[in-house]
Parts: C-alpha cells; sequence; structure tokens
C-alpha cells in the first residue's frame, strides 16, 4: 500500500471530529500508512469557494495538494466536498496547461510550487480497493446483524464515474458492500443516488430548498425499513443529523469510519457520537 | 426580471463570454430535458435546468445572471452525466455564478461564509463547545490545520489576495 496523509477539511474537524478519530483508529486497525496532513486549510468547498471564484478555488486547493506532494503521500479525505474539489483541482492542473500556470503563479507567491500527480483519495474507495473487503472482513469482531442501514453515497464520491472509475453512479455497490461486510444489511429505497440536498451552496443560501430535497431522502429511508443512515461525507452527515429535528424520524447518522470502529470492536468512545443531533442508539 | 409575456432583451454579447470562459459546451444544447429530468433540486423547486441552458443559448442575461434559481443547484453532477450531448452543465453553472458574483449578486450568506475562509482558513468557525468536544477525544483543540499554524493562514491570506477574492467579497 501506498503512503497516505489524511486531509481533515472544515467538518469533520470542526463539527464531527469523531469521524477524524474513528478514521486514525479504523486506519492504525487495518495497518494503513497514513498520517494527518498539516497545514491545509478548506478545500476549499466545491460548491461555494468554486461558484464564487474558480481562480481562488483552483490557487488554494493547488496549495493544499502541494503540501501532500511535499510529503509524497496520497492524499485521502473523508469528506465528498473535499474529494470533489481537490480531485477537481488536480485534475484540472493535470490536463490543462494554462490553468497549471496560473495556479502557480499564485503558489509562487507564497515560496510554493504544485508540479502535479498527486493521487486525490476518498477513504471510502481506499478501503474497498486498496485494502479490500476481505482484510476489512477478518477484522470484524462484532458482528453489526441488527443495523439496516440506507447508505447514502453522496455526488462527489463517484462522480464523474467514467473519469474516476470507482463506481457505478446509476447503480453503485461499493459503499453497500463496504456496509455489508460488517453483518449489516443495507436496504433498497427510493432516491437512493440523490444528492442530500446541502451542497452547491444551497444549505446556506436556500436551507428550506436543502430541506426539502432531505426530507424527500428521509421519507423513502422511513418507508424502506431502514434504522439508520450510513454516509462517508460529514457534510452530507450534518444535512441528515440536524435536517431531523421536528421530523417523524430520528434515524441515527454514522460515517463509515464509525460504522467501522463499533464492528472491529474498537474503543467506541473515540466515534464522537456526543455531536450527533439524533443519538446514535439502536 | 421579465415576465413570460414581455418581449425579452437580448444580449449575443452574452452567450459569448459565456462560451470564452470555456463554457462552450452550452452551444450543444438542443432542449430534451434530461437535466431537468434527473435534477433533485428541480424536483422540489422550480428551478428547470433545461430552460437556463437555453437562456443562456439565447443571450438573456438579465434572466440568469440575477437569478435566484441560478444558486438552487447542489451541483450534484447528475445532468452532467446523463446529457445525451455531453454538455457540461454543473461547469456552465458555476462559470454563470462567477459572472453574477462579478456582477454583485452574492448573498449574504454566502458572503459570510466567504468572509470565514478570508479570516480563518476554513469554511466554519471553530466554537469553545467544539474545541472540547475534541479535547474529550483526546485531540488538540484546533486541528493541525491552519488553525494552529500562523504561517500557514499567511499563505492562504496571501493567495486571496493574490486572486483579488478580497476584493470580490468586499
Amino acid at each position: 500500500m501506498a503512503k497516505y496523509s489524511l486531509f481533515l477539511g472544515c467538518i469533520a474537524p470542526l463539527r464531527y471530529p469523531g469521524i477524524e478519530t474513528a478514521t486514525m483508529e479504523v486506519a492504525k486497525a487495518l495497518d494503513i500508512d497514513m498520517d494527518i496532513l498539516d497545514k491545509t486549510s478548506c478545500c476549499p468547498a466545491p460548491g461555494v469557494f468554486r461558484s464564487f471564484d474558480q481562480d481562488t478555488w483552483l490557487a488554494i486547493g493547488a496549495r493544499n495538494l502541494s503540501l501532500a506532494e511535499e510529503k509524497g503521500a496520497e492524499i485521502v479525505t473523508i469528506c465528498n466536498g473535499c474529494f470533489g474539489s481537490l480531485w477537481e483541482v488536480a485534475d484540472k492542473i493535470e490536463h490543462d496547461e494554462k490553468k497549471k500556470e496560473y495556479a502557480n503563479s499564485i503558489l509562487k507567491e507564497i515560496g510554493r510550487e504544485y508540479k502535479g500527480g498527486v493521487k486525490v483519495r476518498q477513504f471510502a474507495e481506499l478501503l474497498y480497493t486498496d485494502v479490500g473487503l476481505d482484510a476489512i472482513s477478518a477484522k470484524v469482531t462484532k458482528k453489526l446483524d441488527h443495523i439496516k442501514a440506507a447508505v447514502h453515497y453522496g455526488c462527489h464520491y463517484f462522480k464523474p464515474d467514467i473519469v474516476k472509475e470507482i463506481d457505478n453512479r446509476e447503480r453503485p455497490k461499493t459503499l453497500d458492500e463496504l456496509v455489508e461486510v460488517t453483518g449489516a444489511t443495507s436496504v433498497d429505497y427510493r432516491y437512493k443516488n440523490a444528492c442530500c440536498g446541502a451542497g452547491g451552496g444551497v444549505r446556506a443560501r436556500a436551507k428550506e430548498v436543502a430541506q426539502a430535497m432531505t426530507d424527500q431522502k428521509l421519507e423513502a429511508m422511513k418507508e424502506s425499513g431502514a434504522n439508520c443512515i450510513v454516509d462517508i461525507c460529514p457534510f452530507c452527515h450534518l444535512q441528515f443529523d440536524q435536517g431531523q429535528s421536528g421530523l417523524r424520524t430520528s434515524f441515527p447518522v454514522i460515517h463509515l469510519s464509525q460504522l467501522y470502529v463499533m464492528a472491529f470492536g474498537l474503543d467506541e468512545s473515540k466515534n464522537g457520537f456526543d455531536a450527533h443531533a439524533v443519538p446514535v442508539k439502536f | 426580471m421579465a415576465s413570460d409575456s414581455e418581449p425579452k432583451a437580448v444580449d449575443p454579447a452574452f452567450t459569448k463570454s459565456v462560451v470564452d470562459k470555456g463554457a462552450d459546451t452550452v452551444t450543444l444544447c438542443f432542449q430534451c430535458g434530461t437535466c431537468t429530468g434527473g435534477c433533485p433540486s428541480g424536483r422540489v423547486t422550480a428551478f428547470r435546468t433545461r430552460k437556463m441552458m437555453r437562456r443562456v443559448q439565447l443571450g438573456f442575461k438579465d434572466e440568469v445572471l440575477p437569478a435566484e434559481e441560478l444558486w438552487l443547484c447542489t451541483t450534484c453532477t447528475t445532468c452532467d452525466e446523463r446529457c445525451p450531448r455531453g454538455v457540461k452543465i454543473t461547469d456552465i453553472i458555476m462559470t454563470l455564478r462567477n459572472m453574477a458574483v462579478r456582477e454583485g449578486y452574492m448573498a449574504e450568506a454566502h458572503k459570510n461564509t466567504a468572509r470565514s475562509l478570508m479570516k480563518s482558513g476554513h469554511a466554519i468557525p471553530l466554537g469553545d463547545a467544539f474545541r472540547k468536544m475534541r479535547e474529550t477525544l483526546g485531540l488538540h483543540s484546533e486541528p493541525p490545520t491552519v488553525l494552529s499554524d500562523k504561517e500557514a493562514l499567511d499563505e492562504v491570506k496571501k493567495i486571496i489576495k493574490a486572486t483579488h477574492f478580497d476584493e470580490l467579497v468586499g
């Protein structure tokens, strides 16, 4: 396996720090050589900052990538927003000489350069591809057969799917399999592949619109008989966790890393469930 | 904004400027509506992706840049993936939003998010409750990001000055 460095982003360390600690615990349990990439900033968030100014988005993204390049590590995200931004910035710089020149003209002012070629990874696909279901299965000491999960992939995980080659956008399976390896069941539901509603700056600007999208998913999850939501993105996580107040649902919202802490029999206090609006209990 | 019954101001230079900014695939759209059909935002609002593409093709600048619906896209990219003409719809929306911001159409809520980035290098602030929560988990109260490294934060601030993002947000 390669050398990995974890990119923290904003929402995990600042709102759901349990996702950060759970991820490091899981990495340790699976012998993944991963440290935390320091000195990073916001990725910057694709929905808001790319919407405001693509040049600034590209330059700040390139700075974050240059930090991983310095270490000779693949950059790993636990958030689909970070994954979307960093992956796209890396991709644009890789394929557009003008963009690369522009980014480096800005980075030069802070004494940095991004040469290119850093691999941007999502922890979920890293687990699926580099670790594999067999190795994960071998670590499961506590079968989670009481869990019926409504899995939520989130948008920027596998799209654009032809280029990323992580999963099929219309019929994805990686997260379902990553969940079911713990003994849990992944239930099917309407709108399974749909957006949580938070992205694109919609949550910040038109919260009721974001909530309407979330409600459709929650309603469908309820019909499906699921007893929790499993996601791989702290922003979707926040949208589902905080978006249930006053509704008829109370699905615990669990990040894949937190699910693995439970299934591997690791220290569950590392999951930081205190930060959750909906109590994580079954 | 003009209502549907009023004649619309056509600005061909607008279409050209969108194309020149790299959003050239907008000209390929043949109005099939696959984008609208799969849009999660369009399912709960009056946002119609297909109409927005048509308005850009026709040069209806005043119906595009000030429009609230320009900001209802969650950038989920379902439309991009399904478009039979290879129109890079999300990229086009990004280009349009950048143009809208330059014309002064930026919501206060978004300005606040931008100000957070300019000040702290992160999109959201870190308050005492979450500092404490981090400590309880055995973490440092501030993550090892720009929040605990002044020089690193200064780098981000310099980038923001160099791209004139600060002037854009105001």
